[in-house]
């Protein structure tokens, strides 16, 4: 048994039962894929086989075509050449539509959740589905509260979806999915917005259905669960197939530089120099008291001095985000008090907190950072642009010459300045977002779970810029779900625990078990408390 | 390279319309081209002829597409009651100018000062519909539902339920020809129009802002932009549009009735900003392709008017042009085309 490489707060409890399925019934089978972008190949030659009853992880870092190739199975993209083969098909499969895709039996559950938050879990289930005009809800809501059953979902069916939490949404959606019949359901990065327990429960459901006979291709960004989960792993790299391989005979390093193409000098340099830029009792440049906001966080104090990195860290939901929204008026502050350098100022919106230096990359890069249709161009010049002034415009000149300065800097990826944002990979478009901020050169720098969903690479580069920039004496706060991630780039760790900050971390403090010990507290530890 | 460009470009949709338009009347009958150097009534030069009038009766929808064009970028919805706005305006500049006396010998103020007075009551009404948008969150097209209900009637009420008629022959300049000038004065407006707001556009962020609104109101708000302040902004913005429009509209006849005055303008001032390929969805725009797409309407119009088509049937006639080029103009149709262009290309190459 693999054991974790790198510590995390992994699920240990379940027994991972990795079967024997080297027998050859594929389920789905793609020979020599070809699609092209305007300017990009982003799939040149890439073949990949699923089983019955495996669970595959398609790894790669952004750009490495996952999407794409999940989107030429699903139908959402036509493929350029190459053939598809289905178990139960004589010839090749054409797949034109998500709806041909769906009636193939191939599901796809994508990160983002595609329900309609305001019906039913049944409804949900169902929409879409029903023949004829008439719908029997009475029979309707049967079924489903039977399909959650058998699936072990606790959740109602005539309960409204929006009152679920994430992870019961997500798994309502591999209800709808699974119940579709279907033989090969794709999870797109179905974990990155659950916690430990609820992930721990996904988990379970992916074993049920593997179980049935159902090939599961699992993408994710995070490493442990493709080993806790997985059978085997595929790999892709740069639109092209790296290799596919068993998961007990590709350790943790060699899958990283395979992903990378590299060997791991990077990730290891950085992990190394544990940041000593460690905070020499100056006065703090942003110093909060009392200060609460209308999201229900419970009043906290915070300071941050110059050229320090700290960091908030709890679990899913502990207030983490709203501490920082607070601090920069995302929310609406309802008491406390914000001093700069000693002297009292007043945040009530971001820009009066834009005008004062700090910088807040959002948590939700797709709701909160990017502006879709707008081009890299505008999305890099904006904040910038809004602090400047509505009668101040940058000349076009300017724009292209600060926009490209800052696509060569921190090496995005992107056709041109010109392309729409929304077509950028995950990664790319959240180096865009920074260099929004860092083109308004601020003094604090928030950065709100930076890497959430972006590839290995990208990670370690939004890193070592933050460290980087705290060097060059700009203060900053990390704020990441993967701890091993904030003990690299933190000298300060705040813990929250239940809307509230229940401890500082500094030092020698700053250990994976004492920052678990931490956030579960000593009366009321939840059932997190993992430790190894 | 060269068909990326071609498809690529807004523009191109209303400007193949009106060529296509153009083709359509030089085979039909060439005269429609021709334009006449004559004398008015008051025996000044005026310029006439088909496309004289397209120009100068196109001129209240394209100074409309403007307002509406910024509108719909911001809050993703349209304003419909910019016809009603349009008849509350020209009863206030009547009111202005014939004071109590609905047939006054002399006008009881200057033109300029009806002409401000109306923008201020076209600025308030448009404010009050930014406010119900902005402010309380109400889709623009039930918030402005209220104004297209209420408004005639409140313009009929401005002059107590009178037709004031101005006999004052300098009024009629802003819809007619200024004497000595043989082009319409509405033609001299819209260039004035136009070249302020491509001077808005250009030395202000308020088109960056307005499509940064429209496309994410979260993240643009996080940068910093107030959008409730962009969508009022629009809004008031239209309103000013109206006003000027309003002012042609009632310059043209020198009085007005009040249900039948800019009737279903509003619609078409939507469909000039759809035909000029932006999504009524908000978002990203084409100022002058709103434009454009507002005299491709008056093309249409007058090129129907010329084949002599009856005025009950011409709605129809023209629905079906408009489906085409809605049609043609979507994006989907476009990627298809497009699509389309490249293989043609390539079997040329080849």
């Amino acid at each position: 048994m693999l054991r974790p490489f790198a510590q995390k707060i992994v699920i240990q409890a379940i027994d991972v039962e990795r079967g024997e399925f080297v027998k050859e019934n594929a389920v789905l089978e793609l020979h020599g894929i070809y699609k092209v972008f305007p300017g990009v190949k982003a799939l040149q030659n890439v073949d990949f086989t699923l089983r019955e009853g495996e669970i595959h992880a398609l790894m790669g870092e952004n750009g490495a075509g996952k999407s794409t190739l999940i989107k030429v199975i699903t139908g959402v993209y036509e493929k350029e050449s190459g053939s598809i083969f289905l178990k139960g098909h004589d010839s090749e499969v054409n797949i034109h539509s998500p709806q041909d895709a769906q009636n193939l039996g191939i599901s796809t559950v994508y990160q983002e959740i595609t329900l309609c938050p305001n019906l039913t879990v049944a409804e949900n289930m169902f929409i879409g589905r029903t023949k004829g005009a008439l719908t029997n809800w009475k029979k309707m809501n049967e079924q489903a509260d039977k399909i959650l059953k058998s699936l072990d979902i606790d959740v109602r069916a005539n309960q409204q979806l929006a009152t679920c939490s994430l992870a019961i949404q997500q798994m309502v959606a591999i209800a709808r999915a699974v119940d579709m019949d279907c033989k090969v359901l794709i999870l797109d990065e179905p974990t990155s917005s659950l916690d430990d327990s609820e992930v721990k429960k996904l988990f379970g459901l992916m074993r049920d259905l593997k179980a049935k006979g159902v090939g599961i291709i699992f993408v994710t960004h995070f490493l442990d669960q493709v080993y806790e989960v997985c059978d085997k792993i595929t790999v892709l790299r740069d639109g092209r197939l790296v290799g596919e391989y068993d998961i007990s005979a590709l350790p943790r390093v060699e899958l990283v530089s395979k992903m990378l193409g590299k060997e791991l000098d990077d990730l290891s340099d950085i992990k190394g120099d544990k940041t000593e830029v460690k905070s020499d009792g100056s006065a703090p440049v942003f110093e909060a008291k009392d200060l609460q906001s209308n999201a229900g966080i419970k009043p906290f104090d915070f300071y941050i001095r110059k050229g320090e990195v700290n960091g908030f860290t709890g679990l899913l939901g502990s207030g983490r985000s709203e501490c920082v929204r607070a601090l920069f008026g995302a929310d609406r502050v309802i008491g406390g008090t914000v001093k700069k350098n000693g002297k009292v100022i007043k945040i009530s919106k971001p820009i009066d907190a834009m005008k004062q230096g700090i910088a807040y990359l959002p948590e939700d890069r797709k709701v909160d950072g990017i502006i879709g249709d707008l081009s890299v161009r505008e999305n890099i010049i904006l904040a910038a642009q809004v602090l400047r002034g509505m009668f101040k415009p940058f000349s076009k000149a300017d724009t292209y010459k600060l926009a490209d300065e800052y696509i060569k800097l921190l090496d995005i990826k992107t056709a041109s300045a010109d392309t729409p944002i929304k077509s950028l990979s995950g990664g790319n478009q959240q180096k865009v977002i920074v260099a929004r901020w860092l083109l308004m050169h601020p003094e604090y720098l928030i950065l709100d779970e930076p890497t959430r969903g972006i590839d290995v690479g990208t990670k370690v580069d939004i890193q070592k810029l933050a460290l980087k920039l705290a060097g060059e004496g700009m203060s900053i706060t990390f704020i990441s779900s993967e701890t091993d991630e904030m003990l690299r780039t933190c000298s300060r760790l705040i813990v929250m625990r239940d809307r509230k900050v229940v401890g500082e971390l500094t030092g020698d403090e700053l250990t994976q078990s004492s920052i678990m010990r931490t956030i579960a507290g000593g009366d009321d530890g939840r059932e997190d408390g993992n430790e190894e | 390279m060269k068909s990326k460009f071609v498809f690529n470009k807004q523009l191109l949709i209303p400007l193949a319309a009106i060529v296509a338009l153009a083709i359509f009347n030089l085979i039909m009958d060439p005269s429609f081209f021709k334009i006449t150097l004559g004398t008015n009534s008051a025996g000044h030069p005026v310029l006439s002829g088909y496309l004289i009038t397209i120009l100068d009766y196109g001129s209240e929808l394209a100074i409309l597409a403007i307002g509406m064009t910024l509108v719909t970028a911001a809050s993703g919805g349209q304003d419909i009651s910019v016809g009603a706005n349009i008849a509350i305006v020209g009863s206030v500049i009547l009111r202005v100018l014939c004071g109590t006396n609905s047939r006054p010998e002399t006008l009881q103020a200057p033109i300029i000062v009806a002409f401000l007075v109306a923008c201020v009551v076209a600025m308030l009404f448009g404010a009050f519909n930014g406010i119900l948008v902005a402010y309380f969150n109400i889709q623009p097209m039930v918030a402005t539902l209220i104004l297209f209900t209420a408004g005639r009637s409140i313009a009929a009420w401005i002059n107590n339920n009178e037709l004031p008629i101005i006999n004052e022959p300098s009024f009629g300049y802003f819809g007619g020809y200024i004497p000595g000038i043989a082009i319409p004065t509405p033609v001299f407006i819209t260039i004035i129009c136009v070249i302020v707001i491509m001077l808005v556009l250009k030395f202000t962020t308020l088109g960056l802002y307005t499509q940064s609104v429209g496309i994410n109101e979260k993240s643009s708000r996080l940068n910093g932009i107030n959008p409730q302040m962009i969508k009022f902004m629009t809004f008031v913005i239209l309103g000013l549009c109206v006003a000027v429009a309003g002012l042609i509209k009632v310059s043209r006849l020198s009085t007005i009735n009040y249900s039948v005055i800019a009737k279903d303008i509003e619609m078409d001032a939507i469909l000039a900003v759809a035909l000029g390929g932006n999504a009524l969805s908000g978002g990203k725009f084409n100022m002058a392709a709103s434009i454009l797409g507002a005299y491709v309407i008056q093309f249409l119009t007058t090129t129907l008017y010329k084949m002599q088509v009856n005025s009950e049937a011409l709605s129809a006639y023209k629905a079906v042009v408009v489906i085409i080029l809605v049609v043609l103009s979507a994006p989907i149709v476009r990627d298809k085309l497009k699509k389309f262009m490249e293989k043609f290309k390539k079997k040329e190459v080849a």
